[in-house]
């Protein structure tokens, strides 16, 4: 047999076998996409609080959260009050999931002795494919002073004259490993407000974002916008803070003109303009218990 | 003019001796590829039953892919931080490897050790392997199994300074896949 022709079949063996590589190739590729599920966008934000305001995100399933909030005192008090660390307004805050996406959550603040509570129910959640290009939920507080007024006080609240109820929608969006936004439409209804010519209803629409500056910390920015207010100087609250986040804690240290951390406190009271001064540092201890015994999914 | 015809002859046997071997494909349809990080301050494992293998009976090639947010972890804050701060798995949202078994000598019926090698892709990172394990056919299935460490650091996973008492540099990785033929 001449030499050469021996050639063609052995180079016709290596044609076949060339693609039978690049099979292998594609099959993995194909294997990738295969094992991959339409999946939830997670994370959002760091925490169950941009700054003020609640976030989309909340206690996953049998998780207790126990947060101590602490808001100081106005920042231009100077040194008398040591830059408003002598007056701090303190919230104990527990939450607990029921569900990863239904939360039920207990809170009190030691301003106005205010009791909350309040539940979240995520009804929506971002895909990471976009079929869902957002995530929602709900979130409902009602809230009663538990202040006992003496009995010479101007003003004694009694009953549900004591109560404030807020609902608000939160609607987020995660943009990329690094910047999420949400929008928080607000309602807020006082049983009682300063003087017959205020509102007993508030509207209000808020906007949050966080930028995430390291794997662990991130930049949170909140504002909202109130329709209506009262008669009496108040303003909208506006708050900048930093989450850092570590194995099992996340603390948020941040600066904002609300006194209060409950949501009727914030909407409706804010004294202070952030703008000349009547700023609060704040800063809340964040840490997530898993109760034994997640169902494995 | 003979020889020319012998050597199309080998050609169209060559040819028809591949084709049946790419049928002779297994696939996983059970399977649970778990991690165990041993560490001072905590012991963490976590399970995934969502990998999928393939291994070619005919050439001994050894496919896995296995989905980063199939990983279920007890603690909900430990499953977030893996898959957003280690894992990164919104960017790399699988494991793979592609290899072939050293010295493929075709199915045979009993348990066997064996060798694959190739390369293990985790995190964006790949790395060429070679990693033991214990093939056990039984009829028409194959039962895989493999123990083998993986360094965190292999694959670019960092591990923040604070947490370094509560997570393993190195953490122990088993596969149990079960196969049985694909149908084509």
């Amino acid at each position: 047999m001449k030499r050469s022709l021996i050639l063609i079949p052995i180079w016709a063996i290596l044609l076949t076998a060339g693609p039978a590589l690049a099979q292998e190739e594609d099959l993995l590729e194909e294997l990738e996409q295969e094992v991959q599920e339409d999946e939830d966008v997670i994370a959002t934000f760091k925490t169950t609080r941009i700054v003020n305001g609640q976030s989309v995100e909340g206690a996953k399933r049998n998780v207790l959260q126990v947060v101590i909030l602490h808001r100081f005192s106005e920042l231009d008090e100077g040194i008398e009050t040591f830059f408003g660390l002598d007056d701090a307004n303190i919230m104990l805050n527990l939450e607990y999931g029921i569900a990863d996406n239904l939360q039920v959550g207990l809170q009190r603040s030691s301003f106005n002795k205010l009791v909350d509570g309040y539940a979240k129910y995520r009804f929506l959640n971002q895909t990471m494919d976009d079929r869902i290009p957002l995530s929602a939920a709900l979130y409902v507080e009602s809230s009663v002073n538990t202040t006992k007024f003496p009995d010479d006080a101007p003003v004694r609240p009694s009953g549900k004259h004591r109560w404030a109820h807020t609902s608000q929608l939160l609607l987020a969006r995660k943009f990329g490993e690094r910047f999420s936004a949400q929008l928080t439409p607000t309602y807020v209804h006082r049983n009682l407000v300063p003087l017959t010519a205020d509102e007993n209803d508030t509207y209000a629409l808020g906007a949050g974002a966080s930028i995430k500056l390291t794997k662990g910390v991130s930049l949170n920015l909140e504002y909202f916008y109130r329709f209506n207010e009262d008669q009496t100087e108040s303003y909208d609250p506006i708050a900048i803070g930093v989450d850092i986040e570590t194995g099992g804690h996340v603390f948020q240290l941040h600066f904002t003109n609300a006194r209060q951390m409950s949501a009727r406190g914030y909407m409706t009271e804010t004294t202070g303009d952030f703008f000349e001064g009547g700023i609060h540092f704040g800063f809340n201890l964040n840490r997530v218990f898993q109760l034994d015994g997640k169902k494995k999914k | 003019m003979n020889s020319i015809r012998t050597g199309w002859i080998i050609w169209v046997l060559a040819v028809a001796v591949q084709l049946p071997a790419q049928a002779q494909k297994y696939r996983s349809y059970k399977s649970n590829t778990s991690f165990f990080s041993e560490a001072p301050l905590e012991d963490i494992k976590a399970d995934n039953s969502r990998g999928i293998s393939i291994l070619n009976a005919e050439t001994g090639v050894l496919l896995f892919s296995i989905p980063i947010r199939g990983f279920q972890f007890r603690k909900s804050l430990m499953q977030t931080h893996f898959n957003e701060k280690y894992m990164e798995s919104g960017k790399y949202p699988t494991g793979t490897f592609q290899g072939k078994i050293i010295g493929w000598n075709g199915l045979q019926e009993g348990q066997q050790e064996a060798v694959a090698e190739g390369k293990m892709k985790i995190h964006g990172v790949e790395r060429d392997v070679k990693i033991k394990g214990t093939i056990t056919v039984k009829g028409n299935q194959i039962l895989l199994q493999s123990k083998f460490p993986v360094a965190l650091k292999d694959y670019n996973i960092t591990i923040p300074r604070i947490v370094i008492r509560n997570i393993a540099e190195v953490v122990e990785v088993t596969i149990e896949y079960t196969y049985k033929p694909e149908k084509s």
